[in-house]
């Protein structure tokens, strides 16, 4: 099985801090991490590897500080990791991000499975996994909470839906995006991390891809992110308290009276 | 590899920063290595910490196994043992992180560190092929049972005696160990007899031989989650290549397995010192009276720097010595047969250093955890509140491994030993400086920044040497039963270490990454240089005053004067600036 999982570097919070000025986030002081539902992916690839043998690479685009993310997927036991940084990348949208990482994909050339996280926790649009697949031509399970099967030529996986889940049989390859609750990554081993460290990493830009330049980055990008803000903080509700129900009615409408909205 | 640097030679010379080991530069590898175990703790550990503490049966062995999965046992250990062979400041950083854990910590340390090394250092190649796997993965656990009811610091007063079997298989081990961390669980004990009574030897006793038992559990005072009971040998045999080293030799592993366990004890400080900070610096930014954070009281800022500067000085000198020590262990081929030995060896030539780091390492803790509960107020005496088991968990780091009065002894001990073997110019400095004291003295000018902290710290080295000069004059051999006189000599080499440690640590920060970089460390450095000159001060006097009388007790007080000169500066204010830089961080920051 030859297993390529795409990773994302993002910050450290489900609280992104927004600077309210740029309107951009604020990263300086939020440590970096994987992002979660990828070390779920990670992990998925690394049970099937386990089981039937075979080939984990992980890759991310980002800026060359993303080498410590891929690094981490290595200390977890991925064979092989590929960083996508180039200058042309930058200010891609979800459209030219997976069509990158679909040109990196193309380019290594064997896959039978692509994993992704469901979502990234920072930008939260769940695009991208798709977006990979659509790229390559290749069929697409997202939500998958739980991996029935694998043989060399198909899947059988659950997908999560509202309520419950669909049982979906795909054949390979496919793109398969993860839920959370599909496994619990492991520890990087302290072997692992010896290994990571010691890793050459390869670094692949634009060219090394064969990557259109109008397609990648902030030129390959139909979508701009226009403005990002928190939205202003909702006040508390208030509970009224009297004797008895008619009592609250007339303190509500005096409320109503004095908000002028009565 | 540049000429290694010596044991205690900080007290006669000087090393630039770029000699000393900083947690600056830590690779990315020891980062990671970091992170890992830091959400190993958080997300396996604290979990079930309840369990831990209720000892739970199965818990703690249940996560030390879990460890050892992941490699977090196998640090020291040789991939051909089944470790993971990292280098020595990995495995001191996993120490360090590993104290965020409470109880755990204190499990994984014995198994580690005491328990594991003296098989790995001295043990036989039999041996290590025996036990060191199961060990490093965790399918097996150690003890190190070393102290007894009769001999606690006198540990080679041990009543415990082994006499060999009439086939001469076997020796018979009899008598009792007393506060064995590990005890209810463990596989595998080292420990220690007298052969024919007389021979003090280490043996590595399996936990299933017959004729071993396992007393109750002690109702501990902290760390309730680790296992404290007794171990009894009653007629236990013991096969005769269990012998750990040789016949008569068990002070070796003794004492140098101590020297290595102490110096992993003041880095395992760093990491519960650390999250009493972090804990401390949240409550006080949460806790409102009068109608603000408590966190902008003076008084709390006061406290949260002092914190942080105590720990920024022991953090700076466990690294330091760290550093020592990896640089140490690089020049020994390990898999040449006295490859234990030697590192070993190493260690006790850092003995000095690891004493220090021993002393300062839990005091420094125990003043932050008591300061910790003080911001707490009320609710750090709730065991709501988690500052309250880390005020309780701290306590035993002043006592086990050594008291840090025995710690205190060893110091001027080993460096008068170190100077009459010429190890450490100590008598030529102390002669150099009587003659250079009747000179005037003419403080060097400059604007570099920590220059006159730098100038001060080379004057207290003096000041060390005035008193000790003293009092080996005066009490020549008599000296060893001075202990006042000797546990100040020993206070002034922990602060001395220590403050240079943080000294060279901020001006490597300065040098590598500049100024604003700099800033809180040059601040700490500051902060604590400027406090404790009056300290050095007024312990040298209390020396002097016990040692010498009428004129020549005045004219050594005008020499101390004249080398303790130094304007205060205004401490508060730094302390505050201090204070704002954790709470911004939420947490123990060095560089921002």
């Amino acid at each position: 099985m030859e297993i390529i999982v795409c990773i994302k570097q993002v910050p450290d919070t489900t609280e992104v801090k927004i600077d309210p000025v740029k309107g951009t986030l604020i990263r300086e002081g939020v440590p970096s991490i994987v992002n979660p539902f990828d070390k779920n992916a990670v992990e998925a690839a690394l049970q099937i590897k386990a089981a039937k043998g075979g080939k984990v690479t992980v890759i991310s685009m980002g800026p060359p500080q993303a080498m410590d993310a891929l690094r981490e997927c290595v200390a977890m036991g991925a064979d092989e990791a590929v960083l996508l940084s180039d200058r042309a990348f930058a200010g891609a949208d979800t459209w030219a991000t997976s069509y990158t990482l679909a040109k990196a994909i193309e380019k290594i050339g064997k896959y039978d499975i692509i994993f992704c996280g469901k979502q990234a926790i920072d930008g939260d649009t769940a695009q991208v996994g798709p977006g990979i697949a659509e790229h390559l031509g290749l069929p697409q399970v997202t939500y998958v909470q739980k991996i029935r099967e694998v043989t060399d030529t198909g899947m059988i996986v659950e997908r999560a839906i509202e309520g419950g889940y669909e049982v979906i049989s795909v054949p390979l390859p496919a793109m398969i995006a993860v839920e959370k609750s599909i496994n619990e990554p492991r520890f990087p081993t302290m072997m692992g991390t010896m290994k990571a460290h010691k890793k050459q990493i390869p670094i692949w830009g634009a060219a090394d891809i064969n990557a259109s330049e109008d397609l990648v980055g902030m030129n390959g990008s139909p979508t701009q992110v226009k403005r990002v803000f928190a939205p202003e903080r909702r006040g508390g509700g208030e509970i009224l308290q009297a004797e008895d129900e008619a009592g609250v009615c007339v303190l509500l409408v005096e409320k109503l009276r004095e908000a002028k909205i009565v | 590899m540049s000429e290694l640097i010596k044991g205690s030679a900080f007290l006669t010379s000087k090393v630039s920063p770029d000699q000393v080991f900083t947690p600056e530069d830590f690779s990315d590898m020891h980062r990671m290595v970091a992170d890992t175990v830091a959400s190993f703790i958080k997300e396996k550990v604290m979990p079930v910490s309840d369990a831990v503490e209720k000892m739970e049966e199965g818990v703690t062995v249940g996560l030390l196994r879990q460890a050892g999965e992941l490699g977090m046992l196998g640090a020291d250990i040789p991939e051909k043992y089944g470790g993971a062979e990292m280098d020595k400041i990995s495995s001191f950083i996993i120490t360090e992180q590993m104290t965020r854990g409470g109880s755990f910590a204190v499990a994984f340390g014995a198994h580690t560190g005491i328990g594991t090394l003296p098989i790995l250092y001295f043990g036989t190649e039999e041996q290590k092929q025996k036990y060191l796997p199961g060990l490093a993965s965790g399918e097996k656990v150690a003890a190190y049972a070393l102290t007894e009811p009769e001999a606690g610091s006198d540990a080679l007063n041990a009543k415990t005696k082994a006499v060999l079997s009439e086939d001469g298989r076997y020796y018979i081990l009899n008598g009792t160990k007393q506060f064995i961390t590990n005890a209810a669980w463990a596989d595998v004990i080292v420990t220690y007899a007298k052969v024919d009574g007389e021979h003090f030897t280490a043996f590595i006793v399996d936990r299933n031989t017959p004729g071993v038992s396992i007393g109750l559990e002690e109702h501990k005072m902290g760390i309730k989650g680790s296992s404290t009971c007794s171990v009894i040998l009653e007629d236990a045999k013991v096969p005769v290549e269990n012998v750990l080293w040789k016949v008569g030799k068990g002070h070796q592993v003794a004492f140098n397995i101590l020297n290595i366990g102490r110096y992993k004890l003041g880095v395992g400080c760093i990491g519960a010192s650390k999250l009493a900070i972090e804990l401390a610096a949240k409550y006080a930014q949460e806790r409102q009276q009068f109608n603000m954070p408590i966190a902008k009281f003076g008084m709390i800022k006061n406290k949260i720097a002092e914190m942080a500067i105590r720990n920024y000085v022991n953090e700076s000198l466990c690294y330091r010595t760290g550093g020592l020590i990896q640089d140490l262990v690089h020049t020994i081929d390990l898999d040449a047969e006295d490859a234990g030995q030697k590192v070993t060896e190493g260690f006790q030539e850092y003995a000095v250093e690891c004493s220090v780091a021993k002393i300062v390492g839990s005091e420094v803790l125990d003043f932050i955890a008591d300061e910790a509960v003080q911001i707490h107020g009320g609710y750090g005496y709730s065991q709501e509140y988690m500052v309250e088991r880390i005020y309780r968990d701290s306590r035993i780091n002043r006592l086990f491994e050594g008291t840090n009065e025995i710690n205190r002894l060893i110091i001027p001990a080993t460096l008068m030993r170190k100077a009459q073997k010429g190890e450490i110019p100590l008598i030529q400095a102390a002669m150099k400086l009587q003659e250079e004291l009747l000179m005037p003295m003419f403080p060097e000018e400059s604007d570099e920044p920590l220059a006159r902290e730098e100038q001060a710290i080379e004057n207290l080295k003096k000041v060390f040497l005035v008193v000790a000069g003293t009092a080996a004059q005066k009490l020549g051999e008599k000296m060893i039963r001075e202990q006042e006189i000797l546990g100040r000599m020993a206070d002034m080499v922990c602060e001395i270490f220590g403050a240079e440690s943080a000294l060279l640590r901020a001006r490597k920060i300065l040098n590598n990454k500049g100024e604003a970089a700099a800033a809180l460390a040059i601040k700490m450095t500051t902060c604590y240089v400027n406090d404790l000159v009056p300290r050095f001060d007024a312990w040298a006097k209390e020396v002097i005053a016990a040692l010498e009388e009428g004129d020549t007790k005045r004219t050594m007080f005008t020499v101390l004067k004249k080398l303790t000169r130094f304007e205060p500066v205004n401490g508060y204010a730094l302390k505050r600036e201090i204070a704002d830089a954790v709470y911004k961080a939420n947490k123990y920051v060095v560089v921002v």
